[in-house]
């Protein structure tokens, strides 16, 4: 059986691409645990919905950071293939 | 034809439309650049927002000489209020006087962006180019508030807890606008290749209908979020700099 070099590099791209995605892991858990933590706190405080909300969302964007970074890295090797 | 993401097209995803497509070649001081998809788009988006922003003036006018507030004028009032009071309650009064025109051309230029993927067209904050643009934008105008609210403190607070954090605060401060732009970048195009991918790979039956879910979530919830943490981010970090003034 013979390798071809090019399907090779084809084929770690793309496990690279599903590995770099697994970064949704910790990006899931983090924003679970603040909607999470936001919801206890409205019960708690139900006047304050406002601002929980808005101090949950500018949370959870800034924890999703990371797992947007790995979505672009999976982005990067599947569509602009920087490893010829 | 196609660049940015994707210059060879992927054998797989054939079906699948998301690129950015070259459109016109133009001779650019001996390099080609091309007119692509992202500026018929972000032209297409002005126009849309010069219209409205007319309109809105017209009745807005109107509603002053006659009294009498048509429903586009009180809708366009309301969205002024909402905007000031956002802008205000992080920066607080004297300070959002400066920065409220910005943010409301900003909220509009995002949110009319990000949404546009429901007209068809690809959304111009789903290509690097743009947001890059709009975070250099926020990251100019946040080091500015810095050197001139903080004079010479803006460079010696680089070297805050001991000289030794310095390439990390330099790294600190320039990771900003990187962060910010991909983060839009990023949530607009997973948005718009996911979206894509159902148009492109699934058997036509799985059309009907279902789609119009997935468009309210990718691109009105999750443009309206974006667009409300660009916005609260570029106004947070400016009024951080700007301390207590």
């Amino acid at each position: 059986m013979d390798i071809n070099i090019e399907g090779l590099v084809y084929a770690f791209s793309a496990l690279g691409a599903g590995i770099a995605v697994c970064s949704g892991i910790g990006t899931g858990i983090g924003q679970g645990n603040a909607a999470g933590m936001a919801a206890q706190a409205v019960g708690r405080n139900p006047g304050a919905k406002g601002d929980i909300m808005s101090t949950m969302l500018l949370g959870q964007a800034v924890a999703e950071t990371t797992g947007l970074y790995g979505l672009v890295v999976a982005l990067l090797l599947m569509f602009v293939k920087p490893f010829k | 034809m196609v660049s940015g993401i994707g210059s060879t097209a992927a054998p797989i995803l054939y079906d699948a439309d998301f690129y950015i497509h070259e459109l016109y070649p133009i001779n650019f001081f001996g390099t080609t650049v091309y007119i692509t998809t992202t500026h018929v788009c972000t032209v297409l988006v002005m126009a849309a927002l010069m219209i409205f922003t007319l309109v809105a003036r017209r009745s807005v006018l109107r509603a002053e000489k006659e009294g009498k507030p048509s429903t586009l004028a009180t809708i366009v009032e309301m969205g002024v209020d909402m905007l000031i009071r956002f802008v205000e309650s992080v920066m607080g009064k004297s300070a959002a006087k400066r920065y409220v025109t910005y943010m409301g051309v900003l909220f509009l230029y995002i949110f009319v962006c990000n949404t546009s993927g429901i007209f068809g067209l690809r959304p111009p904050t789903a290509d690097f180019g743009t947001t890059f643009c709009l975070a250099l934008i926020t990251f100019v105008m946040i080091q500015y508030a810095n050197i001139r609210y903080n004079k010479f403190g803006a460079f010696t607070s680089l070297f805050e807890p001991i000289f030794l954090f310095f390439p990390m605060n330099v790294i600190s401060e320039f990771s900003t606008p990187v962060s910010m732009s991909l983060r839009l970048f990023g949530n607009i195009t997973a948005g718009t290749v996911l979206m894509s991918l159902y148009y492109g790979m699934l058997p036509w039956f799985a059309k009907i209908g279902v789609p119009s879910f997935l468009h309210i979530y990718f691109d009105l919830f999750s443009g309206a979020i974006q667009t409300y943490v660009f916005c609260m981010l570029t106004v947070t970090f400016v009024k951080d700099k700007r301390g207590a003034y």
